[in-house]
């Protein structure tokens, strides 16, 4: 049987391990080598890194970063942050990501998505939609570390990306970020009911009930947490144990 | 022990090669045919769509070398993902393209039979193996991590070693005689994974 994802997100910038409160107020959290490697040895299901450094010098650390942590760490590793061609998807590869994360390029140029399944298989190609709550049941995708609307509906984005090529959607309700107080289920719940492909949910983790919930409420395939580890005692080791003793069939950590 | 990976420009090349020295291989990442004659095992990893990842590997001109060393010589051979498809006869990814065919049978997309179930096949699900030196020592039904839309069907079903569950069984291995192929990522699999690819290294054909 299929397991339940646990999935430690790790947020980069200029090589160090950072968290945002709704994507602002950066505080440093660490070395996302050591981080990722902690969580590989707790039996985290995957890694997510996200990448937000601005720079050209940026696109070196990250390539390096992904080159230590694999190899140090045999588990999977999504890459996003600054996707944009298939050169930087094949780089990323080549490094020793296993899938990229590809948010504000998916927008901006439709034919991306498709042409990046074509080359990489749908399997490496995640989606990343960061989302905004307009006004009560009314969310907006927007691109750029959520500060440019696109007027596009969360729903029919990821439906339309799914078609597209993508082969995993990462939804992330960004008033949530770094907030702790859970996951957006009625917003996850409706993008992971509108597609066929696996959808991880992501923003506002804060407890192990959280994580629970993501899959129970939410129907979520994965649950991605950042807060949750570096901010409280919580590990994955008890989080698996959690979500294991709450009904989930989780892969043992 | 030297173990050559087959470097046709395609995916994750990297974390094979790190996963097979962790568990103790000299490793040549390998674009010249002398590289595989010289190695004690092959490893053909793969990632991305079959119809790029058999078009680039024909390209390297490595085929030769590969099917004298593995078919004609018996080098122990691992196949990884793709690396397994590429073995079809033929795949039916989007579109109809033919592969190595040193195993018959053919490369399909997977089919669930409850809409609950997502496509790709993406994390970790249970393995169950037959009788092989490949899975001696690993736990009883490990857990190994998938992602896949598409997969091979075996012609010769005492060929598959291992299965796995999801909307139907599908291989999760096959076995022909020098020749093992894997659907899911040891090398991404952590201890399980790991164990698997010391025992490839193990292997006495």
């Amino acid at each position: 049987m299929l397991k339940r994802r646990l999935i430690p997100c790790l947020l980069l910038k200029a090589g160090r391990c950072i968290k945002t409160i709704r994507f602002d107020s950066i505080r440093d959290v660490g070395n996302p080598i050591t981080a990722a490697r902690v969580y590989d040895a707790q039996g985290a299901d995957e890694l997510i890194f996200l990448d937000i450094t601005a720079s050209h010098e940026g696109r070196d650390t990250l390539l390096d970063l992904v080159t230590q942590t694999a190899e140090q760490c045999f588990m999977p590793l999504t890459v996003g942050g600054g996707v944009r061609t298939v050169a930087d998807i094949r780089r990323l590869l080549a490094a020793g990501a296993d899938k990229v994360s590809i948010n504000t390029a998916a927008v901006e140029n439709p034919n991306f998505i498709s042409e990046a399944a074509a080359v990489f298989g749908s399997q490496c190609i995640v989606v990343a939609i960061d989302t905004r709550l307009r006004a009560a049941h009314d969310y907006e995708v927007f691109t750029y570390r959520a500060t440019k609307p696109t007027g596009h509906r969360p729903v029919e984005w990821a439906q339309r990306m799914a078609d597209s090529g993508a082969g995993e959607i990462l939804i992330t309700a960004v008033d949530r970020d770094g907030t702790m107080e859970g996951y957006d289920l009625e917003l996850i719940q409706a993008v992971a009911d509108a597609v066929t492909v696996p959808v991880i949910a992501s923003g506002g983790c804060g407890t192990l009930q959280h994580l629970v919930e993501g899959v129970t409420l939410g129907h979520a395939s994965a649950v991605a947490a950042a807060s949750l580890f570096h901010f409280t005692d919580q590990s994955v080791i008890k989080a698996k144990s959690y979500m294991k003793s709450a009904g989930l069939d989780v892969r043992p950590a | 022990m030297t173990v050559a990976v087959v470097d046709y420009g395609m995916g994750n090349l990297r974390s094979v090669a790190k996963a097979l020295e962790a568990v103790g291989a000299r490793v040549s990442v390998s674009t010249k045919p002398e590289d595989l004659r010289t190695a004690d095992r092959i490893v053909l990893p793969g990632q991305g769509a079959f119809r790029d990842c058999i078009a680039n590997l024909r390209a390297t001109g490595l085929v030769d070398a590969l099917t004298q060393e593995v078919r004609q010589k018996g080098k122990p051979f691992l196949g990884i993902c793709l690396g397994l498809q590429l073995l079809a006869d033929v795949s039916y990814e989007n579109g109809t393209f033919k592969g190595l065919g040193w195993l018959s049978g053919r490369v399909e997309r997977l089919t669930v039979n409850d809409p609950r179930l997502k496509l790709p096949h993406i994390g970790w699900n249970d393995v169950e193996f037959q009788e092989t030196p490949l899975a001696a020592g690993l736990k009883k039904n490990p857990i190994f991590y998938f992602d896949h839309s598409y997969h091979f069907v075996s012609d010769a079903p005492d060929l598959v070693a291992a299965s796995c569950e999801y909307g139907g069984t599908f291989a999760a291995a096959i076995q022909q005689d020098n020749v093992f192929a894997v659907q899911f990522h040891p090398e991404k699999s952590q201890e399980v994974g790991l164990g698997l690819l010391r025992n490839f290294l193990n292997w006495k054909i």
